[in-house]
């Protein structure tokens, strides 16, 4: 035991165990003082339970934790807190109507006599945003900046409280591209000034960027920990995967055919302001092709699928499905006339999180003869014979099979499940919403399969990713979109993600023709 | 290997008590005891030497009565309360399997007395009909509330809350008329109208011809099974279940959870309503014209919902034991005690039914730590 250590937190054989599961197996970790370690792996693997350990929410049963090179006991996040362990969570932890301010001091407010003395907070934040190079605007209310400055916040909320040790949790997945090279900048400021940085990620294009090291699990397993410098993408993949990984999606050249989707100056409100969230949009999408809409989070992409599937009313305009006019029809005619639907948000829309796989899986068929007799009870039998049947052909893990309840379920198989009723309804139309976010490689490769198998087998697919990647892999036509229009049309044989970039970000636009 | 053998045979013994019906059981039952023994505490601070003998009264109810026939006969009367809780227990129950909480049955309990006594006695209709009306404007009085929650989004428990008033003085007004003159209480219904009276089947043999058995008590039972029956396995109860849980989730998949919302707050409503019916049509009691509070019949329905694990089944049984215990409460010694003692117990054992949920995160805990440790201990 080294009394200085070059360690800034050790995490040596961890073992965490849940019911049915061991989340972390003999895990260890060593981040050293001033790098950047990458923390690798796919969902479920085991990395969040780690960092929960780490931040004092779950105990281990098994290992301990060193912080300079000293064993700590970290029983709760505010030792963590006490020990200069910060993170900045997947989803903002911000209050939304105080300003960047009042939520950088919150909690650690620096008060006189009861007042709060913000002057003193406001020169601390500046200078802190000057030193690593932080744009925020410290008056300005959460509500109304960017996810990027908002996310600079939470950086600086780290900073202010002085942490030594900076977790980021999978940071890059809500922003645009010219956001994630700022971020990466930010990063390496931070170590150079001697923070320590645990990056969560799964985008192997950024851990080779930023890291210095990266450490990788697998299922539990800690399976070992590289030098960037002496690696690759494919070796990464390999440890996280455990296998080969095809990272670009391969497929036929396809002639589209009939129209399955056509949209006529569709234009959808707003839930969140006075405007249009969608204008005056149209396009088409075929047989046998996979039309992909692109664009930065928040450009109307949402409220354009709402007003497809019939989760908002759209305002004006025409949505005809196979030649049958849908404008005004229900959600469930929509289902019914061959419409299928993986929501942007699985857990709000795309499952009832308390009710079994089972009953899941039967969520836009239980009303059908096949799960309900005509006296309105429900066929049990059936239901969990078709759940068998779509566990197994679609792969879905899961601890109790068809019993297991959803909300149990890692994230990766609740898309797997959301994935498997949508697309053995057999739907001529497939609307998928981000169906890879925050999924890792293994199942963006899978989905991926099946989005491209859809296609082969000759229905219309449409797309709506904010992965640039993605969008330029498995796409026959990108649309893009911007402040609720869709300014250009590609080809993505012959566009470049720079090209895309340029539209999505504003700064160019042309005229499409549906 | 071994580890999972051992972790299997640990599972198959800690199945039963892992079991959520299981666990509901248990965490009702620790309810009870604790607040019988705070119940006890409090008699001890208000009269220390009776208070044994108290509480024992108040458990036994009926059966202080030194004879089987008269324990028989005031076991019937408290069946006859019980049947109108378990009612009012249902409607909040199934209305909380939608994520609605139906505070509203208090009134639609109320505008169900109201409707079955004036057709009874002011319009003279037989029983069934009386039984009809009551569910019907129960159901009615419900609809206003979904139809306030679906199409205005009101909250249920405001529009409720109001509505038990308005129910309330507008039924004391509509029995006015049909009230005794002398005393502020409506007719009795053996002397005005014998043909409202719910018919016994001869059950009143079994409780030593106490006349106010009736079919009710069954009745009751049966609809609970019903209920139990429509939750859990038919369509309407997969859908009312999921608007309740995940109102997008529902929504995304088509249902139409403005539909069930309405429909839910009727059936809320019928039930209520056919609670005050299976009461006011026994003859057990006489609607007074002058009171000021909304009945607790709807209110308790709260707490035996509760203490009954939301679970139909286990709400007859909480049910019982509610009226049990308040039955019991008015055995006691009234120079000594305030019979509200009962009132008092029962209001504690609805506080811990909160607990119910932390008792339940508890036990989980425990037999996940346990098996962690059995299977640890292998490594």
């Amino acid at each position: 035991m080294a009394e200085n250590s070059e360690y800034a937190i050790e995490m040596l054989g961890i073992t965490k165990r849940f019911p049915g599961i061991i989340a972390n197996d003999n895990v260890t970790i060593q981040l050293k003082k001033g790098e950047i370690h990458a923390l690798l792996g796919e969902n479920g693997a085991g990395k969040s339970t780690l960092m929960s350990v780490l931040f004092g929410l779950y105990q281990a049963e098994e290992g301990v934790i060193k912080k300079d090179g000293k064993e700590v006991q970290i029983n709760n996040p505010n030792d963590a807190n006490d020990l200069g362990i910060g993170m900045v969570h997947q989803h903002f932890k911000l209050v939304q109507c105080f300003s960047v301010l009042d939520n950088i001091i919150l909690g650690v407010e620096t008060v006189k006599n009861g007042f709060l003395q913000k002057d003193v907070a406001r020169k601390k934040i500046l200078e802190l945003s000057e030193k690593y190079g932080l744009k925020v605007d410290p008056d300005a209310k959460i509500e109304d900046i960017t996810v990027g400055m908002q996310q600079r916040t939470e950086i600086l909320k780290m900073l202010y409280r002085d942490n030594e040790i900076l977790i980021f949790d999978e940071p890059t997945a809500v922003l645009t591209p010219a956001e994630i090279d700022e971020l990466m900048q930010i990063m390496k400021n931070l170590a150079k000034e001697g923070k320590s940085i645990l990056f969560i990620s799964h985008k192997l294009a950024e851990i080779m960027a930023v890291a210095d090291r990266c450490s990788v699990l697998r299922r539990g397993k800690y399976i070992g920990t590289v030098n960037i410098s002496e690696t690759n993408q494919e070796e990464l993949s390999r440890m996280m995967i455990g296998r080969d990984v095809q990272l670009v999606a391969t497929k036929e050249d396809k002639t589209p055919g009939e129209v399955i989707l056509h949209v006529e100056n569709m234009t959808v409100p707003s839930k969140l302001h006075h405007n249009n969230a969608v204008k005056n949009v149209s396009f088409d999408v075929r047989e046998g092709e996979i039309v992909c809409i692109a664009g930065i989070d928040g450009n109307g992409q949402t409220e354009l699928v709402y007003g497809l599937s019939g989760l908002e009313n759209i305002t004006s305009g025409k949505i005809e499905l196979s030649g049958k006019d849908i404008t005004h029809a229900s959600i469930r005619e929509r289902s019914t006339s061959g419409m299928s639907h993986i929501p942007e948000d699985r857990h709000k829309h795309g499952l009832v999180l308390d009710y079994s796989l089972a009953y899941n899986l039967v969520l836009q068929r239980y009303f059908e003869p096949e799960f309900s007799s005509k006296s309105g009870f429900l066929k049990k039998t059936e239901i969990n014979k078709y759940a068998d049947k779509l566990i197994e052909q679609y792969d879905i893990r899961s601890s109790q099979g068809a019993e297991t309840i959803a909300r149990s379920m890692s994230g990766g198989n609740q898309q797997k499940a959301i994935i498997a009723r949508e697309i053995d309804k057999d739907p001529n139309l497939l609307i998928a919403v981000q169906p890879t976010r925050g999924l890792d490689v293994g199942a963006i490769e899978y989905i991926h399969r099946q989005l491209i198998a859809r296609r082969d087998e000759g229905h219309a697919v449409l797309l709506v990713s904010l992965e640039l990647e993605e969008v330029m892999s498995i796409s026959d036509r990108i649309l893009v979109m911007y402040e609720g229009e869709i300014v250009g049309e590609f080809d993505p044989k012959k566009t470049t993600p720079e090209e895309l970039g340029l539209y999505m970000a504003g700064a160019k636009r042309k005229e499409v023709g549906a | 290997m071994s580890a999972e053998n051992k972790g299997a045979v640990a599972k198959e013994k800690e199945s039963l008590l892992a079991k959520p019906a299981v666990q509901s059981i248990l965490a009702s039952l620790l309810c009870i005891i604790v607040g019988l023994f705070i119940g006890y505490i409090a008699l001890l601070f208000i009269n220390a030497k009776g208070a044994n003998e108290a509480i024992v009264t108040i458990i036994k109810n009926y059966f202080t009565y030194p004879t089987k026939a008269a324990a028989l006969k005031y076991c019937g009367n408290t069946l006859v309360k019980a049947a109108p809780l378990l009612m009012c227990a249902l409607s909040i129950q199934f209305c909380y399997q939608a994520g609605l909480f139906n505070i509203g049955a208090a009134g639609q309990y109320v505008v169900g007395a109201g409707a079955s006594l004036f057709c009874a006695l002011k319009l003279g209709l037989p029983w069934f009909v009386c039984l009809l009306a009551a569910l019907v404007a129960g159901g009615v009085y419900g609809v206003i509330v979904g139809v306030l929650k679906a199409y205005l989004n009101v909250n249920e428990v405001i529009s409720g809350i109001m509505l038990n008033w308005i129910g309330l003085y507008t039924v004391n007004m509509a029995l006015s008329s049909v009230k005794e003159s002398s005393s502020p209480y409506t007719l009795s219904l053996a002397s005005t109208n014998e043909a409202a009276l719910l018919p016994s089947l001869g059950l009143e043999k079994l409780f030593s011809n106490n006349k106010y058995v009736t079919v009710a008590i069954p009745l009751a039972v049966i609809i609970a099974i019903l209920l139990k029956v429509v939750l859990s396995m038919t369509v309407f109860g997969y859908e009312i279940k999921a608007t309740g849980i995940a109102k997008d989730a529902a929504k995304y998949s088509g249902m139409k959870e403005k539909r069930n919302v309405i429909l839910t707050l009727f059936i809320g409503g019928a039930l209520a309503g056919i609670g005050a019916a299976f009461f006011f049509l026994s003859g057990y009691e006489q609607w007074s014209v002058t009171q000021s509070s909304v009945p607790g019949m709807g209110f308790n329905g709260i707490a035996a919902t509760f203490l009954g694990g939301l679970d139909p089944i286990g709400t007859i049984f909480a049910s019982y034991f509610i009226e049990h215990i308040t039955s019991g409460g008015s055995y006691l010694d009234k120079n000594a005690y305030p019979s509200q003692i009962s009132d008092f117990i029962s209001a504690i054992i609805i506080y811990l039914c909160g607990f119910v949920l932390f008792f339940k995160f508890f036990l989980n805990s425990r037999i996940r730590n346990k098996k962690n440790n059995a299977e640890g201990g292998n490594k």
